[in-house]
């Protein structure tokens, strides 16, 4: 790949909360329109490098450009370039399909006069047009998950995080929620996983394991599979996790 | 029958949780009840453990019903909640005596019930409930609804949002509580859980879509299989399903799965459509359904 | 018996190692009584004055000594005539004015009978009622200890209420009212949490998979809160004799069944709480606004009952606190026996079993 392909480029980043290394000297690229899984179990350092990676810390040292932004000084732009969605707070519920397009509309500052196309078109590609009055806690949960996501990307940022997206929905819901994050890539968003339910990562371009502050494993989860001699992604971990006992 | 359920309806206002639901579990049995949030499964187990009342049907445990019986019943089972339900300012100790004594037993009196699992956490006994690990957790919640020796073990997505080490280890558990004799009934949103079942039952929007053993339920998938991919699965997916004969189309992991109306249709034609339409590095193999692609299929099949 | 003592036991160790539930058990209820006792007391500290003496005797000028040497007024101006009282009120610059008839002392020993007329700011009416009372209460002590020998009685009714508070301590008030909203808050409060927080955090779902009944959990839930607030009770009686010299002239027995009563009625709301709450914020906010809110105001604790408008006055009758104080009054400072409050004792006996009555009715042993 080109340099100027990669959105996100991190280079022996550490940060430290007093004496304990939360992440330690990770490094990795992430390239244009990649879907990039970044696993863990709890405690693993995840947390802490995504909110890095969002401007929402400051790193303790290390090299971080996203979206070409720096990562120590220009985190109030870096915050504007990206998007995100996590299943659970994405939306509100006691708003209407309506009222929750434009609300975000409007943080992202889009500009008034497209913000009527742009709701007309988003309605319409979600098939919401008939439910745009309805409270968003009526919605089926794939629908609701739809919206969340596109809300993400309302404002063409150039990377989308997403948080556990498609957890415990059912498979069919699953399968056209992804169909929408391949789209999105497609069109050359980088979307930016982090899970850990296994089955998801089967569904990213690369995945990244991190274990106690450190990215244990980084490779596309075919190449991580037959590493590994293991049928899944599940099987991957598994035998990563007891190595590392 | 260690469980019957008998054409069970529920409904909560307008919204309709369960819409006529009907399976046994034998006695011995290791039960699964498989589908995403919100098919009724929490519905159904809360009904199986007396938690809820159904509005129409019935259901018995151990010959004992889940409503007339229901005090009877509360002393023969084992009830793990979907929340870690025990009390974070306790130490694992106290809250194994709690449960214990909330029982009418003592630790000692049934120890060989859940000495394999509560000896993995009995180091950590003077340690507060809400500073364990998940794995962990899970562990000493098992352990509580084994103390009272139940006949029937019922567990409400044991495995959720707790990482694939643990998850490994917790059916182990299963599996060996299997053995010394008690019937479970586990739910799981995890497809690939259903494997590790003697029976599944596939559950979706109140509805039992089947139930058998994991192998049958494979075998009745009625469609030969495909695995496909190429470098852009974005436009692999859409030209695949703009094809005339193209029957289902998903994303699973690396591969798409994808069925044909003609069931004939043969790999090479596959392969050509694809590179003719740009594709590279285009690969088509058959391969063998699993239960995720059963139970799409058959999600399907009942929307229409 | 032996699992509800598991459960009284558990319930014990939640309480302990909450350092929040610690501190509003034992935190609050001294700090409520210190603030009440002295902050809002020590209002009457130097409040203003002025005199209007029509007679200029030795008996004037010795009651006059007497208020301004008591430490709760102090002189803002000896008025000539009675043209100024008007103009000083409105002006603000005083809280009361005292008027000494002519020839008072003169009066007082031919006649038996003297006027003395309290005028007090009544746009603030505790504070007034409180200023003319003890305004009584000094000039009653001074013609008992001048005139030893007589009989005078003055041409001005002393409150009832202060009849009994010789050493005009506004603590006395402030006793059993702070008693009734610790013991409500904590009480109600606490059980109605305690309770939501197992529904919240799903252990609810393993003890009514239970073999334990209601009443178990219930009691279990309940027992402590009824022996740390029986604590608190005494705790309060004895830091108000302590700290502010509060009498117990009644019988202690009695005292501690009238305190003993309430709490049950109190908890017996907080289970009632409880079972309409779906969150622990629910059931504060219920209690609060329910419970805390109307015992402050509508029980007779900061506003004297007799002063509310109509609505509030019978209003007050269903607050369990206006029983409770009146009770505790009677017992305390008065130092009545059972007879004397029946009535009280009666409603609040009635309160509690219907609370309790619906609470254990809607006390469900299911999920929905």
């Amino acid at each position: 790949m080109e340099n100027e392909d990669i959105v996100i480029r991190v280079r022996d980043l550490v940060k430290k909360f007093g004496q304990f290394v939360a992440d330690d000297h990770l490094s990795f690229d992430v390239y244009k329109g990649e879907i990039f899984g970044f696993l863990g179990a709890n405690g693993a350092g995840k947390t802490t490098a995504i909110r890095m990676l969002c401007g929402l810390l400051e790193p303790t040292s290390g090299e971080l450009t996203v979206a070409g932004l720096d990562g120590f000084k220009q985190r109030e732009a870096i915050k504007r370039r990206i998007g995100y969605m996590s299943q659970k707070f994405s939306l509100y519920e006691d708003l209407t399909v309506n009222e929750n397009i434009r609300l975000f509309a409007g943080i992202y500052g889009i500009p008034t006069r497209i913000r009527k196309e742009k709701t007309e078109e988003l309605l319409e590609k979600l098939e919401l047009t008939s439910a745009r009055k309805k409270l968003v806690r009526d919605l089926p949960l794939g629908w609701k998950q739809k919206l969340a996501f596109s809300l993400a990307i309302i404002h063409d940022p150039s990377i989308v995080f997403l948080d556990e997206p498609s957890g415990g929905v059912d498979p069919v819901t699953r399968r056209r929620f992804w169909d929408l994050i391949y789209e999105a890539a497609h069109e050359g968003i980088t979307v930016f996983v982090t899970t850990h339910y296994m089955d998801e990562a089967e569904y990213c371009d690369r995945v990244a394991i991190m274990s106690a502050g450190k990215i244990v494993a980084l490779d596309t989860p075919e190449a991580l599979k037959k590493e590994w001699d293991a049928t899944s992604m599940d099987g991957v971990f598994l035998k990563l996790a007891r190595s590392n006992e | 029958m260690m469980i019957s359920v008998g054409n069970i309806e529920k409904s909560y206002g307008e919204v309709k949780a369960l819409r006529g639901v009907s399976l046994e579990v034998k006695e011995g049995e290791l039960f699964g009840l498989i589908g995403p949030d919100g098919a009724g499964k929490t519905s159904l187990i809360r009904i199986l453990v007396t938690l809820l009342k159904p509005d129409v049907g019935s259901a018995t445990v151990n010959e004992l019903d889940v409503v007339k019986d229901f005090r009877k019943l509360r002393n023969q089972i084992g009830y793990m909640p979907g929340r870690f339900s025990l009390y974070p300012d306790l130490t694992v100790e106290e809250n194994m005596t709690f449960f214990a004594t909330v029982f009418g037993t003592t630790i000692e009196e049934n120890y060989h019930l859940v000495k394999d699992i509560y000896q993995q956490i009995e180091p950590f006994k003077e340690r507060l409930a809400g500073r364990l690990s998940g794995g962990m957790k899970q562990k000493l919640a098992l352990s509580c609804a084994l103390i009272h020796a139940p006949k029937v073990l019922v567990l409400d997505e044991p495995t959720t949002g707790v990482d694939a080490v643990s998850r490994k280890e917790f059916w182990e558990m299963l599996k060996r509580l299997q053995k010394m004799g008690i019937t479970i009934l586990v739910s799981t949103p995890y497809m690939d859980e259903a494997n590790l079942c003697d029976r599944v039952a596939l559950i979706q929007d109140g509805k039992i879509l089947t139930i058998d053993t994991p192998e049958k339920v494979t075998q009745s998938f009625g469609h030969k299989l495909w695995a496909i991919r190429s470098d852009n699965m974005y436009l692999c997916i859409r030209h695949l399903r703009e094809h005339s004969e193209s029957d289902s189309v998903f994303a699973f992991g690396e591969y798409l799965h994808v069925t044909w109306k003609d069931q004939d249709m043969q790999a090479d034609e596959m392969e050509k459509y694809l590179s003719d339409l740009g594709h590279t590095n285009v690969e088509v193999k058959r391969t063998e359904p699993g239960i995720e692609d059963v139970f799409m299929d058959l999600m399907q099949k009942h929307d229409n | 018996m032996k699992q509800l003592l598991g459960f009284i036991r558990k319930e014990f160790r939640h309480i302990f190692r909450d350092p929040r539930t610690m501190i509003i058990l034992f935190g609050i209820p001294i700090v409520q009584l210190l603030l009440f006792g002295y902050v809002i007391t020590t209002e009457i500290k130097d409040a203003r004055i002025a005199i209007l003496d029509k007679s200029h005797d030795e008996v004037t000028r010795e009651i006059t000594h007497k208020l301004l040497s008591s430490g709760y007024f102090k002189l803002d101006a000896m008025l000539d005539n009675e043209g100024q009282i008007d103009n000083i009120f409105r002006q603000g610059n005083v809280k009361e004015v005292v008027v000494f008839q002519d020839d008072f002392g003169k009066r007082l020993k031919r006649d038996g009978q003297a006027n003395v007329q309290v005028i007090a700011d009544a746009s603030d009416p505790n504070t007034a009622q409180l200023l003319s009372n003890y305004t009584n209460a000094i000039v009653q002590d001074y013609l008992q200890k001048k005139f030893v020998n007589y009989k005078i009685p003055l041409e001005i009714k002393p409150q009832v209420r202060m009849l009994f508070n010789e050493s005009l301590v506004g603590a006395f008030m402030y006793v059993p009212g702070t008693m009734a909203l610790i013991l409500i808050i904590i009480s109600a409060m606490m059980t109605s949490i305690t309770i939501v927080r197992e529904k919240e955090m799903g252990t609810m779902e393993i003890l009514l998979v239970s073999p334990l009944k209601s009443h178990h959990i219930i009691i279990g839930k309940v027992t402590p809160y009824l022996i740390l607030s029986v604590i608190n009770a005494v705790t309060i009686v004895i830091l108000g004799n302590l700290v502010f010299g509060v009498p117990v002239r009644g019988s202690l027995i009695l005292l501690m069944f009238v305190v003993i009563l309430y709490i049950m009625l109190a908890l017996s709301l907080g289970i009632l709480i409880s079972t309409i709450a779906a969150s622990q914020f629910s059931a504060m906010f219920v209690s609060i606004m329910a419970l805390m809110l109307p015992t402050m105001l509508l029980s007779g604790f900061i506003y004297p009952i007799d002063n509310m408008p109509v609505v509030l006055q019978v209003l007050s009758n269903i607050m369990p606190a206006r029983w409770f104080i009146e009770a505790v009054k009677a017992v305390m400072l008065k130092g009545v026996g059972a007879g004397y409050i029946w009535k009280q004792l009666l409603i609040m006996a009635g309160m509690t079993i219907f609370f309790l009555g619906i609470s254990v009715k809607k006390f469900k042993l299911r999920l929905e």
